[in-house]
């Protein structure tokens, strides 16, 4: 603890980022596991940097001392059993006293038994998926920087936010001073879940599910990346964890189930072209856009949709494709029947595609089976 | 590259002048009215030395094409946003810069030192299969060609980074199809360089020189040959289940059909664990021989570096889950992985101990290849330091997957590996080329790869403990400053090698004039009994074992029985 009020202070002395952290070290912890993997980190670099000092220092004096340019003669000795023992037996010790409490902090971090709530956060290219598990709702939770900031080698790329590429449109809420377990998994391929300030990192693999878990203890915002990699945008799907009190989150969850039955499309609505055409450019620019473009003019390998073959033909296959996906892309079968819906009626009516058809939900529910 | 080929390394010219005063070795000067010349000689090469030089030539082409990779790279990651790449074509940087280094640049540059010097060390006439010697190489090259085609087929190049995970990498176009059909090439070509080294190691020592008194070089090499038999064939495996899941329907590594993603990462670091001290040994093993040369003082702890050397190379296959700390193991796996993981530190603090004894009560001067084998010692520590860190499975949770790994691996690759084989070729070059380097060149190249390197690599430990995903594209703005600089680093780095290039090509043409057969007063071992420039064949009759005992003598590897024998 003493240790960790030093390096708070070396890092409140030295010049700060926009998250107001150190560079040089950890995200400030705030969870005890985190603060754990803090001290054990500390307490290693000390033991490595006596054993550096020790180390150089000898080999920087013999360096200096015993060149031939100040007339030093070798001496031909070329073996000492007791020294060579010696140094075999210290450091194995040395890791003896460092292996204790990181074996330690090992099985706390596989513990994670007795959960407050529990969560499913899935991997998806290239976004996250959370489920309350106890609280019956779910959303996805994406990159909230626009595009723009993103592309400099377009002119006029407006400046970057504060948060770039830390920023999501819904982030996880989770209640401060609770046990959260974090199941992971994944859609397609392998990503992984870290929140450094948490000191957690899962990774999510698609077909199993595998565990995690923190407790944080301040409330505040905390930032994280996927961090395996996963394709194309790999570096675009941000982790962001909201810590609010425990009413606040009471709160936000009856909000988000109230939201949820809310959301959920009546299956009965009866959809104008233009609803559908509303809700799809907001449907495709979240998903699609990041490969096809905002123009739909696509890039590198990545197919063109305007005037494309699949857009401009039988709307059977345009569904196929987005339910099915093909090489590079994935499926979107995660994608609700009415976003499937709505996001093809866009495509097939934008970017110069002028089909004038519009696919209906049910006929995205009726292509599922 | 076939004129300066031909330059490093006379067919015929020189060597008519040096038969009878220059020593051992000159005589059988005249015995090679077979060898081809022109391209015949390079194509049909079955001489350790040709095949030696080709594959440091390839390598040296290959690292700088892995170079050029890495300059993408960093020029993309200078600032936040995306300025040069799309974010697909940044993940096909990342892979073939990774599978170029390792497979392309590393591994064969250590072959071909190991085809050059160890006939030589051991008084050998040649490799044991010398045709086999010639397939070996000559894979190589289709290899590279087709990892360098992979970028020009629909979809890119292999963008699943050099580990090849699935199921991206089965998601990915046939650019990984052609990244996986080189790896099956350099992997044969691998095991058959192998067991050329392991069959001349063990078959064809020079009289007196048992298994305890060969150069260091030569033990590492020997290891580092028994590791990559064992570890190539299963990346191979790993690879081929890799195919059948993308073209044939299998399920390896597919949960819906019963496989398992995590299975691939299994036997891919059981390969690739092993695979680090495939890189690392061969180089403790060239700078076990500077050290005592440039000190004038034998190894200090011989027998105790080779209980090291295959202690590591034992651990080596019993850690490989420490890559994998964060799929979720069970506790205990968690604890097995951590705790053999720390236990390599100690042989490798064994080592680091001896070399430095070598040099401590040494008379040292400070040549290019000291200068780089120091400069190994230094970083190598620091890269060893940082994997005791990593080795910590709690530690490792919050830095798996980011920058610190990058930094601690190019620590470990770059000043281990690559810095070593430079010291390495300055040490051997007078005996390649028959000439001195620029010595005042080589220190500029030296001081100005180590500054560079460690702007580079240094701030990427900063970087990863603040939490910055490796193989990123683009980056949050708290990371900038640390990325500028390594990428200022990175270019630095990237213009020294030209040095590098231009004094060896300064070399081969003359260098700053002939080197004499032993250019180093402390060098002790066979090559220097060898005529300089080493002549087409050598030692087509074994060392005497008077000529040999000397050698072992000065090593400390015996005792002299009488007193006249140490002047």
């Amino acid at each position: 603890m003493q240790l960790r009020r030093l390096c708070a202070m070396a890092a409140a002395c030295t010049p700060s980022f926009a998250l107001a952290e150190s560079p040089y070290t950890f995200q400030t912890p705030q969870s005890p596991i985190a603060s754990h993997i803090n001290d054990l980190h500390t307490w290693i670099m000390l033991i490595i940097v006596v054993v550096f000092v020790v180390v150089f220092g000898l080999m920087f004096y013999s360096i200096f001392k015993h060149r031939r340019s100040v007339g030093h003669q070798a001496r031909h000795f070329h073996e000492n059993t007791a020294v060579e023992v010696a140094w075999t037996i210290i450091p194995a010790l040395i890791l003896a006293v460092m292996a204790f409490p990181a074996a330690r902090l090992v099985l706390a971090q596989k513990n994670t038994t007795n959960a407050d709530i529990t969560i499913k956060a899935t991997g998806y290219q290239w976004l996250w998926g959370y489920d309350y598990m106890d609280y019956g709702f779910g959303y996805k939770s994406r990159l909230a920087t626009p595009r723009a900031q993103i592309e400099n080698y377009k002119d006029g790329a407006p400046p970057k936010s504060p948060l770039y590429l830390l920023e999501v449109d819904e982030p996880l809420v989770v209640p401060v001073g609770k046990r959260v377990r974090i199941l992971t998994t994944a859609n397609d391929v392998i990503h992984s879940w870290y929140v450094p300030a948490l000191g957690v990192k899962q990774d999510a693999i698609p077909g199993f599910i595998r565990d995690t878990w923190f407790t944080a203890e301040h409330i505040g915002t905390y930032r994280g990346q996927c961090t395996e990699l996963c394709g194309r945008d790999h570096g675009y799907m941000p982790i962001v964890v909201k810590v609010v009190s425990d009413a606040d989150f009471k709160t936000w969850v009856t909000a988000q189930q109230a939201k949820a039955k809310a959301a959920q499309d009546d299956p009965n609505k009866k959809w104008t072209k233009d609803e559908l055409l509303a809700r799809g450019k907001q449907v495709f620019e979240s998903n699609c856009a990041a490969c096809h473009k905002v123009d739909g003019k696509g890039g590198g390998p990545f197919p063109a949709l305007a005037g494309s073959k699949i857009a401009t033909g039988p709307k059977e296959g345009h569904i196929h494709i987005v339910l099915t996906g093909k090489n590079a892309m994935p499926s979107w079968a995660g994608l609700s029947d009415v976003e499937v819906a709505s996001v093809i009626t866009y495509e097939r009516n934008s970017f110069g595609n002028h089909t004038g058809d519009f696919v209906l939900p049910a006929e995205v529910k009726a292509a599922r089976k | 590259m076939t004129t300066t080929t031909d330059a490093l390394n006379p067919a015929h010219p020189i060597d008519h002048g040096h038969g009878a005063d220059h020593g051992h070795g000159g005589h059988d000067a005249h015995d090679h009215h077979h060898a081809p010349a022109g391209w015949r000689r390079w194509v049909y090469a079955t001489n350790h030395k040709d095949i030696g030089t080709m594959y440091l030539w390839f390598a040296f082409s290959m690292f700088l094409l892995g170079g050029t990779f890495a300059l993408g790279i960093r020029a993309e990651l200078f600032s936040p946003g995306m300025q040069f790449w799309q974010p697909e074509f940044f993940n096909q940087l990342t892979t073939l810069h990774g599978v170029i280094m390792v497979f392309g640049a590393i591994m064969p540059a250590f072959t071909g030192l190991m085809n050059w010097m160890i006939p030589l060390m051991i008084g050998a006439p040649d490799m044991a299969f010398a045709r086999m010697n010639n397939w070996s190489f000559w894979l190589l090259p289709p290899a590279a060609m087709l990892l360098i085609i992979s970028l020009f087929v629909p979809g890119g190049g292999p963008g699943a980074g050099w580990t090849f995970y699935p199921p991206l990498s089965v998601q990915l176009g046939a650019g990984m199809d052609f990244g996986i059909f080189a790896i099956h090439l350099m992997g044969l070509s691998s095991i058959m360089g192998s067991i050329n080294i392991v069959t001349t190691i063990l078959n064809m020592r020079a009289p007196g020189m048992t298994l305890l008194k060969m150069p260091m070089f030569a033990w590492t090499s020997l290891v580092t040959a028994y590791l990559l038999i064992a570890v190539a064939p299963v990346l191979a495996g790993a690879v081929t289940m890799l195919l059948t899941d993308r073209h044939f329907g299998t399920h390896f590594f597919n949960a819906a059909g019963g496989g398992d993603p995590i299975l691939f990462q299994h036997v891919f670091w059981f390969f690739g664990h092993p695979e680090v001290y495939i890189m690392a040994l061969p180089a403790f093993g060239v700078v076990s021989q500077i050290l005592p040369t440039f000190s004038r003082k034998p190894l200090f702890g011989y027998v105790s570096m080779v209980y090291a050397v295959c202690a590591i190379a034992i651990l080596s296959f019993m850690v490989w889950g420490h890559h994998m700390f964060a799929v979720g193991f069970p506790a205990t796996a968690q604890l097995f992985y951590m705790f053999m993981t720390m236990l390599i530190a100690v042989p490798t603090g064994v080592k680091v101990f001896n070399w430095i004894s070598t040099m401590w009560q040494g008379s040292m001067t400070f040549e290019t290849p000291m200068l780089f084998a120091i400069g190994f010692l230094c970083l190598f520590t620091i890269g060893g330091m940082s994997g005791l860190v990593l080795s910590l499975a709690p530690v490792d949770i919050q830095l798996h997957g980011t920058y610190y790994v990058v930094a601690h691996f190019h620590y470990v690759l770059v000043a281990g590996a690559l810095f070593s084989l430079f010291g390495a070729t300055y040490y051997w070059l007078p005996k390649w080329t028959g000439n001195m380097y620029s010595e005042r060149m080589g220190k500029l190249h030296f001081w100005w790869s180590m500054i560079a390197f460690n702007i580079t690599f240094f701030p990427m430990h900063f970087l990863g403990l603040a939490g910055m995903p490796r193989r990123i594209p683009d980056y949050a703005l708290q990371f900038t400053t640390f990325n500028e600089v390594a990428s200022v680093g990175a270019f630095l780095f990237g213009f020294a090698q030209i040095l590098f290039l231009y004094n060896v090509i300064h070399t081969i043409r003359g260098g700053v004039g002939p080197s004499p057969q032993r250019p180093w007063d402390g060098a002790t071992t066979l090559e220097w009994d060898v005529a300089c420039p080493a002549p087409h064949h050598t030692w087509t009759e074994p060392p005497s074992l008077a000529l040999v005992r000397e050698g072992l003598i000065a090593q400390g590897l015996e005792e002299s029985t009488h007193v006249e024998e140490l002047k």
